[in-house]
C-alpha cells in the first residue's frame, strides 16, 4: 500500500565490485544478484522516477543536483581503477532536477542543478543507476552530500523533494548509495579473503539491518549519530544518508523491510535493502531529536558564546 | 649517471578559482579575473620555474583520494576534460599531459620497499585530478615537462592526524630516495591550501572581489602562524604542529601533501620563499617555495 510519492526505497552500497567484478567473490555475486531483484522490483513498480541520494557525491557549496539530461562519460574509480571502466550514458529528469532546487531553496537551503558535459558523475551513483535500471527506462535525479551539513539541513533537503514529488505528482522510487560500516582494508586482499573488516563492524551491521527488516525507518535514523560513531570512519560529520531517507519516505517506522543481500566489500558492509510503505507500525522508540521543517543556517553558537 | 636531486619545492594551492580567473583556451568558462594576490604570485614562481633545470614535477594531490594505499599514474600520457565536482561552474579544463612512468615506477619501488602499500594506475579511462592539473597549469603553464602524480592516502580519516603525518613522512623519504637513484632533476609540489573551511554559499558573480574573505580569524591567525614559522625557516616546527593545525583549521594539509614534501626535503632550516596569501571562497591559500640553492634563494614578499 503507497498513498504518498514514494512507492519504495532501497539501499544499495556504492563499491563498484558488483557491478566490474561479481563473479571474482561469492559474495559480490549475491549482491549483484540482489541489485537485479531490485531492478525487477523497480521495472514492475510504475515509477514515474528513480531518485538518487549518493554518500560518494560530495558538495561544498549547498546541494547539487544533476540535471544534464543525458550525462554519458566512461567512469573510472579512484581506488579501484584495475577492476575497469564504468561506461555511462543515463537519462535524468530535469523537471524534476529544476522543480529540487526551487523546492530546496524555499525551505531554506542554497541548491544548485549542475549539467555540463563530462561532469564527474560518483562511483556510487554509477553502480546503482547501472544495475537498477541499465535501459534508463525510468528517468533519474541524483543530488549530493554536502560535505558540512549536518541532520537539519539533510532532513530539509529529503523533505524538499518530497514537496517535488507532490509537487509534479509523480511517483518515486528512493535510491540510497551508502555502505553501512564504512571502513575497509588498507591494503589489497584476494577477493576470495574478503570479510567485513571487524567483528564490531559486523555485529552494528547486523543491528542495523534487523531494524531494517523490521521497516523501523525512523528508528535508525534516530540513532544515526550512535551508528556514526560506531562504524563509520570520519570521513564526514554523520551518517546522513539515512535521515535523507527518513524525509522523503515519511518518518516513521510503518515499512516492510527486505534485506536481500550483506556481504563485505573490501571490508565494508554492503546490503542491498527494501523498504516499502504500509499501515503497520513495528518499534517503539521515542527519542528527542526534534524534527525540522526549514532550514535557517547556523546558528552562529560559538560567536554567540563570546564577550 | 649523476645523482638526481629535488631542486625546488612549492606548496602550490588549487582553487579551481585560479584558472577560472586567469582564462586560459583550455578553460571553458570565461570569467572577469579575480585573485589576482594568488594568480600575480604564481606567476611569479612560474618565472622563476623557467630559470631552474628539472627534468620533472612530481605532484603529491588531495583529490586523488585512496583508500587502499599510495596510487602513482603509470602511464605515458593522459588527455581528456576535467570537471570539478564542486564547482563545475569555473573549471572544465582540457588537459593533456605526459607522465614520467620511470619516476613514478621507482617512487612506488622505493615506497613498496619502505612497507608502505602501493598500487601503479594504468587505466587509460583514468581521468587526472583537478588538483593536480590546477596546480601543474599555474606553475608551468606551457606543460612542457613531465609529471608524477601521487594519490593521498586518507588514512587521516581513517586513523588520525598523526598517523598521516608519519606515514606521509615515510613516503616523502622514499620518494626522495627514488630521486636521487634516477638521476632527474625534480621539482616538488604540495598541491593544497592551509585552513580549508568554505562558505557553502557562492556570490552570483564567483570572481566578485567584494564578497571574499577568510571564514573566520581563527583560520588567518593559523594560516599567518604557519607563514611565520616557513619565512623563519622553521618547518620542522611546521611538520610537528601540524596535527593541531589540521585540526583546528580543517586544513587541506590533511592529505599529507606538505608533510610529505618536507620530509623529502629534509626539513629546510632556510627560509621559504612567499609568493601571496589570500583566501578563496573562505579558505586559507599561501604559495611558497624552498629553494636548496642559496645562489638562487630569494626574500620574495
Ligand atoms: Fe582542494
Amino acid at each position: 500500500m503507497s498513498e504518498g510519492p514514494v512507492l519504495f526505497g532501497v539501499h544499495v552500497p556504492p563499491h563498484p565490485q558488483p557491478l566490474l567484478a561479481h563473479e571474482q567473490n561469492e559474495g559480490w555475486g549475491r549482491l549483484r544478484a540482489a541489485f537485479e531483484h531490485c531492478r525487477e522490483q523497480i521495472e514492475l513498480s510504475g515509477a514515474d522516477i528513480l531518485l538518487v541520494y549518493s554518500t560518494t557525491w560530495p558538495s561544498i557549496i549547498g546541494h547539487q543536483i544533476q540535471a544534464h539530461p543525458e550525462p554519458e562519460w566512461v567512469h573510472v574509480d579512484d581506488d579501484f581503477h584495475f577492476l575497469g571502466s564504468m561506461p555511462y550514458k543515463f537519462r535524468m529528469d530535469t523537471e524534476f532536477a529544476e522543480g529540487y532546487r526551487e523546492a530546496a531553496e524555499k525551505r531554506g537551503l542554497f541548491a544548485r542543478t549542475v549539467a555540463y558535459d563530462g561532469f564527474p558523475i560518483d562511483t556510487g551513483s554509477v553502480v546503482a543507476l547501472s544495475l537498477l535500471n541499465p535501459n534508463n527506462r525510468i528517468p533519474a535525479c541524483i543530488v549530493s552530500s554536502n560535505l558540512y551539513a549536518n541532520r537539519s539541513e539533510t532532513i530539509v533537503l529529503g523533505k524538499a523533494a518530497r514537496d517535488t514529488l507532490e509537487a509534479q505528482g509523480k511517483k518515486a522510487v528512493v535510491v540510497v548509495v551508502s555502505s553501512l560500516s564504512n571502513r575497509m582494508f588498507t591494503e589489497h586482499i584476494d577477493p576470495h579473503e574478503d570479510r567485513i573488516h571487524s567483528q564490531k563492524d559486523d555485529d552494528w551491521n547486523r543491528k542495523m539491518l534487523e531494524f531494517f527488516a523490521d521497516g523501523r525507518l525512523e528508528d535508525i535514523s534516530q540513532l544515526s549519530r550512535e551508528i556514526h560513531g560506531q562504524i563509520r570512519v570520519s570521513k564526514v560529520v554523520a551518517y546522513k544518508p539515512i535521515w535523507w531517507m527518513a524525509a522523503v519516505m515519511g518518518q516513521h517506522n510503518n515499512y516492510a523491510g527486505q534485506v536481500h543481500a550483506y556481504e563485505a566489500l573490501h571490508g565494508a558492509g554492503g546490503a542491498v535493502i527494501s523498504l516499502s510503505p504500509t499501515s503497520h507500525s513495528i518499534g517503539d522508540k521515542e527519542f528527542d531529536e526534534d524534527d525540522v521543517e526549514f532550514y535557517r543556517g547556523d546558528r552562529d553558537v560559538l560567536t554567540q558564546g563570546m564577550i | 649517471m649523476a645523482r638526481g636531486e629535488i631542486v625546488l619545492g612549492c606548496l602550490a594551492p588549487h582553487p579551481p578559482h585560479l584558472v577560472y580567473a586567469d582564462n586560459p583556451e583550455q578553460n571553458e568558462p570565461f570569467s572577469e579575473g579575480g585573485w589576482e594576490t594568488l594568480r600575480w604570485g604564481y606567476q611569479r614562481l612560474a618565472r622563476k620555474l623557467k630559470d631552474i633545470d628539472y627534468d620533472t614535477i612530481v605532484i603529491f594531490t588531495p583529490h586523488w583520494q585512496t583508500y587502499i594505499g599510495t596510487h602513482f599514474l603509470g602511464l605515458p600520457n593522459f588527455k581528456s576534460l576535467s570537471v570539478d565536482p564542486i564547482f563545475p561552474n569555473l573549471f572544465r579544463y582540457h588537459y593533456d599531459l605526459n607522465v614520467d612512468v620511470e619516476l613514478a615506477e621507482a617512487m612506488r619501488d622505493a615506497a613498496s620497499d619502505a612497507g608502505i602499500i602501493t598500487k601503479m594506475m594504468r587505466n587509460p579511462d583514468f581521468r587526472v585530478d583537478y588538483g593536480t592539473i590546477t596546480s601543474c597549469h599555474l606553475l608551468n603553464p606551457d606543460w612542457d615537462k613531465q609529471i608524477v602524480t601521487i594519490s593521498s592516502n586518507r588514512n587521516r580519516h581513517y586513523y588520525s592526524v598523526e598517523v598521516m603525518n608519519e606515514q606521509a613522512t615515510a613516503l616523502g623519504e622514499a620518494c626522495a630516495r627514488a630521486v636521487e637513484l634516477s638521476g632527474r632533476k625534480v621539482v616538488m609540489v604540495a598541491s593544497h591550501s592551509l585552513s580549508h573551511r568554505h562558505f557553502v554559499e557562492e556570490a552570483p558573480l564567483p570572481e566578485d572581489m567584494s564578497r571574499e574573505h577568510i571564514y573566520n580569524h581563527s583560520q588567518y591567525v593559523w594560516d599567518m602562524k604557519m607563514v611565520d614559522l616557513m619565512r623563519a625557516g622553521n618547518m620542522r616546527e611546521v611538520i610537528d604542529l601540524m596535527p593541531e593545525f589540521t585540526e583546528q583549521t580543517m586544513a587541506e594539509t590533511e592529505g599529507g601533501g606538505l608533510t610529505w614534501m618536507m620530509a623529502a626535503m629534509g626539513y629546510p632550516d632556510y627560509n621559504a620563499e612567499i609568493y601571496g596569501y589570500q583566501s578563496v571562497i573562505g579558505t586559507g591559500n599561501v604559495i611558497a617555495a624552498w629553494d636548496p640553492n642559496e645562489q638562487s634563494r630569494e626574500v620574495v614578499l
